[in-house]
C-alpha cells in the first residue's frame, strides 16, 4: 500500500483544541505541509499571535515566539531583521491583524518586510467567545453585536487584501478559503507562494484565509460552511489582489 | 579609541551601544532622545546593522522583542510618553525572560508635558515597568561618560539574568556635551541556547513565550524570576558616595540631580557642615543595605529629585525610621539649583547649628 | 484494488466535513455511539467505493484520516 495522505510530520501528536469543524486545523496542516515541501522546517520561526491560534505552540515542531495581541508583525520584523536568511512567518486572526494590529500590519507591508503572513478571517473573535470583529458582517449577530452588526454604530467590515494591495511594499496578496477541497488546494498553493516569495527575497506576502467558526457562528460545521459561502465570499471575493512576481515585477 | 572625544549624551550612548555589540535598533522620534535615532540611522547601515524607524514606540519595542528572541543584542530608546507605550512589550519581554536595552531620556510630564528634563518616571521604571509581578534592571547615568560605560554593563547583566535593562537618563544628560573616553571594553555576548534561531532539525524547538495557562507552572516561572531578582539585589547594586564617612546629613540623589547636589555638598563642606552624598547608579536594584547603614550614623537623609517625591519612598523604606528623611523636589521641567539644595541643608541642619 | 481509509477515532470530533468532502459518500458519522471525546465518530461506511482521492483527509481539520492506495 502506498500512502496517499497522512498527517504532516511537522505537526505534533497533541490533539488540537480547536472546535469541531474549525478552519484553523485545516490551515495549520497547509502551513505544515508547505514547510516540508519547501524543506525549510529547520530554519523557520513561527511568530504566533493571540486568539484561538495562540495555542499553536502545542501543534508545531518549530521554533516559535509568542507575540502580544496585535504585535506579531512587529515581532516578526525584529526576528527577520536579526535572521534575514531564515523563514519567518506570522499566523494571525482577524482581531489580531485587522483590529489591534492594524498599524503593525500596514507598516510591515509598507516597509515590504520579507515576511509571509497567514491571516485567518473568520469574521469574529473566537478565543474570547464570539465578539464582533472588524471583519464581522453587517447584520451578523455576535456577543457584542447582539442585534446584528449595525453599520450605523459599528461601521463596515474591513477588506484587508484589497487595502494592503495598494502598498508598493506588498509583493503578494491573495484571499482564499478552506470551505471546500478545491478551495483548500488553492489555499495551499497560495500559502506555498507566500513562503516561496520569502525564499526568493520578495517583499511582504499575505494570504487571507476565509475560515468557518461553527461554535461562535452558532451553526453546525456543515451549515457554517454554507454560511461562509453565502455571506462571506460575496463580501470578501476570493482571488489574487497583488502578485508582483506574476506581473513580471522582478 | 582611547582618546577623549567631545560628544552629546544621546550620541555617546548610541555609539557605546554599537561598541557593546548592539546591531539592531528600533525607534521612533521623540524629544529629547531623537539624536539616538538619528545617530544610529547614520552608523548602523555602515556596519551591517539594522536601524528601523517604526510606526510607533509600541511597534518598536515589539521589534526589539523579535530580535531579542532571535538571540541578538537589540535596543530601543524613547522618552517618557513613548516609554508608556512600550510597557506592554516590556512586560512581555520580562515574562519571556528576554534580555534587551531600553533607554528612557526622560522629559517632564504627565501627558504631553514638556520637553525639559525630569525624573518623574522613577516609579514606572522601578515599580511598574509593565503589568504583572516584574522588575527590570534600571541604571541612572549622571555623566556623559556613564552614558558610554553603562550600555556595556546593561547588556551584560540583561543577558546574564535574562531580563530587560533600562537606562533612565533625562533631557539634561541627553542633550549636554562632555568629553568622553571609549574604553575598548569587550562586547562579549553571553550564550543564548534558548534563542529561536531555527532548530535546524538538530534540537528540540525553542519557544519564547510569556503564556503559561497552567497556574502552577506560571507561578513557578514567576518565583524563579524573583529568585534571580534577589540575587541581583544581593550582587549588582552600584552606587557612588562622597563625604559619607562622617556625614550627619546624607543627600540621596541620582542622575543629573546628583551633580547639582554634589555642588551643594562641596559648598556645604567648605562651610563646615558635615554633609555627604549617596548617588545610586542602579535604581533597581536599589541600595537598601547601604542606606540602612548610613542611617545608623547620620541623623538626616535628604532626597532630592526632579519629581514630586518618588525615590524618597524607597529611601524611607530603607532607612525605616533610623534617621529623619527629608525631600526637596522640582517638577514640570524646573531644575533645582545648588543654592536651593544648600538652603534645604541649612534649614535641616540649621536647627542643629544655630 | 482495495484502498484504505483509516480514521483515528480518538482524534475525530464528529464535524462531518469529511462526509461532505468525499465524492463517493464513503464516510458517514456513526450516530449509534460516541468516541472517547464524546463525539459521533466518522466511519468508513462503504470502503469498497473509495477511490483514494484523499479529499476526506485534506478536509479533516484534525489530521485524523490517513488514506492508502493499493500499489498496482
Amino acid at each position: 500500500m502506498s500512502v496517499v495522505y497522512k498527517k504532516s510530520p511537522v505537526l505534533t501528536d497533541a490533539p488540537m483544541h480547536y472546535c469541531p469543524g474549525c478552519g484553523h486545523g485545516i490551515i495549520h496542516k497547509l502551513v505544515a505541509e508547505t514547510l516540508v515541501e519547501l524543506d525549510v522546517v529547520g530554519k523557520t520561526i513561527f511568530v504566533a499571535s493571540v486568539g484561538c491560534s495562540a495555542l499553536a505552540y502545542n501543534y508545531f515542531k518549530l521554533d516559535m515566539v509568542q507575540s502580544p495581541h496585535g504585535r506579531a508583525l512587529a515581532v516578526a520584523t525584529g526576528v527577520k531583521r536579526a535572521l534575514p536568511n531564515h523563514v519567518v512567518f506570522t499566523y494571525q486572526g482577524d482581531g489580531d491583524l485587522a483590529a489591534i494590529g492594524t498599524a503593525e500590519t500596514i507598516h510591515a507591508a509598507a516597509r515590504g518586510e520579507k515576511l509571509s503572513v497567514v491571516f485567518v478571517n473568520n469574521a469574529i473573535y473566537g478565543m474570547t467567545g464570539g465578539q464582533m470583529a472588524p471583519t464581522t458582517m453587517p447584520g451578523q449577530v455576535t456577543q457584542t453585536s447582539p442585534y446584528g452588526r449595525s453599520t450605523e454604530t459599528a461601521g463596515y467590515p474591513v477588506r484587508v487584501c484589497e487595502m494592503l494591495a495598494t502598498l508598493d511594499g506588498v509583493a503578494y496578496a491573495e484571499r482564499v478559503a478552506v470551505d471546500t477541497v478545491p478551495h483548500i488546494r488553492k489555499a495551499k498553493a497560495a500559502i506555498k507562494k507566500a513562503f516561496s516569495n520569502q525564499l526568493a527575497g520578495r517583499g511582504f506576502s499575505i494570504v487571507e484565509v476565509l475560515s468557518q467558526c461553527p461554535t461562535n457562528w452558532a451553526l453546525p460545521p456543515l451549515q457554517a460552511i454554507e454560511w461562509l459561502k453565502e455571506n462571506m465570499i460575496p463580501y470578501y471575493p476570493l482571488g489574487v489582489f497583488k502578485d508582483t512576481a506574476a506581473e513580471g515585477g522582478e | 579609541m582611547a582618546e577623549r572625544v567631545l560628544m552629546k549624551g544621546n550620541e555617546a550612548l548610541a555609539e557605546a551601544a554599537i561598541q557593546a555589540g548592539c546591531r539592531h535598533f528600533f525607534g521612533y522620534p521623540i524629544t529629547p532622545q531623537t539624536e539616538i535615532n538619528a545617530y544610529l540611522s547614520r552608523r548602523m547601515p555602515k556596519i551591517g546593522g539594522t536601524y528601523l524607524q517604526a510606526e510607533s514606540e509600541l511597534a518598536a519595542v515589539n521589534m526589539v522583542m523579535g530580535a531579542a528572541s532571535a538571540g541578538v543584542r537589540a535596543m530601543t530608546s524613547s522618552s517618557s510618553p513613548g516609554i508608556s507605550l512600550k510597557t506592554e512589550g516590556i512586560s512581555y519581554m520580562i515574562g519571556s525572560d528576554l534580555p534587551c536595552l531600553i533607554v528612557n531620556v526622560q522629559r517632564c510630564g504627565p501627558g504631553l508635558g514638556g520637553i525639559r528634563p525630569s525624573q518623574a518616571d522613577y516609579n514606572q521604571a522601578t515599580k511598574a515597568p509593565g503589568h504583572g509581578d516584574s522588575h527590570i534592571l534600571v541604571f541612572a547615568p549622571a555623566t556623559v561618560q556613564e552614558m558610554v560605560d553603562i550600555p556595556f554593563k546593561a547588556f551584560d547583566l540583561a543577558e546574564r539574568y535574562r531580563m530587560p535593562a533600562m537606562i533612565l537618563a533625562d533631557g539634561l544628560l541627553g542633550q549636554m556635551m562632555e568629553p568622553v573616553v571609549f574604553t575598548d571594553e569587550s562586547a562579549k555576548q553571553n550564550e543564548k541556547p534558548w534563542a529561536t534561531t531555527g532548530h535546524e532539525n538538530k534540537r528540540p524547538p525553542n519557544f519564547v513565550t510569556s503564556l503559561y495557562l497552567d497556574p502552577a507552572i506560571l507561578e513557578q516561572k514567576v518565583t524563579e524570576r524573583f529568585a534571580r531578582y534577589a540575587e541581583i539585589e544581593e550582587n549588582e547594586v552600584m552606587t557612588e558616595g562622597s563625604y559619607l564617612e562622617d556625614a550627619e546629613l546624607v543627600v540621596v540623589a541620582f542622575g543629573a540631580t546628583a551633580r547639582i547636589c554634589r555642588g551643594a555638598v562641596n559648598q556645604a563642606r567648605t562651610m563646615g557642615m558635615r554633609v555627604g552624598l549617596l548617588r545610586p547608579v542602579t535604581l533597581w536594584p536599589f541600595p537598601k543595605k547601604q542606606l540602612r547603614q548610613l542611617a545608623g550614623t547620620a541623623k538626616h537623609v535628604l532626597t532630592v529629585e526632579m519629581n514630586m517625591g518618588q525615590m524618597v519612598n524607597d529611601v524611607r523604606l530603607a532607612v525605616s525610621g533610623a534617621a529623619e528623611v527629608h525631600f526637596y523636589g522640582r517638577a514640570g521641567g524646573m531644575v533645582p539649583t545648588p543654592q536651593d539644595v544648600l538652603a534645604e541643608m541649612r534649614r535641616i541642619l540649621g536647627g542643629e547649628q544655630a | 484494488m482495495v484502498n484504505k481509509v483509516t480514521i483515528d477515532e480518538a482524534v475525530c470530533k464528529g464535524c462531518a466535513l469529511c462526509t461532505m468532502a468525499c465524492p463517493k459518500k464513503v464516510l458517514k458519522l456513526d450516530m449509534g455511539r460516541l468516541n472517547i471525546r464524546g463525539y459521533h465518530p466518522s466511519t468508513v461506511a462503504s470502503p469498497e467505493k473509495c477511490v483514494a482521492c484523499a479529499m476526506c483527509a485534506m478536509m479533516c481539520p484534525d489530521s485524523a484520516i490517513t488514506v492508502e492506495k493499493e500499489a498496482n
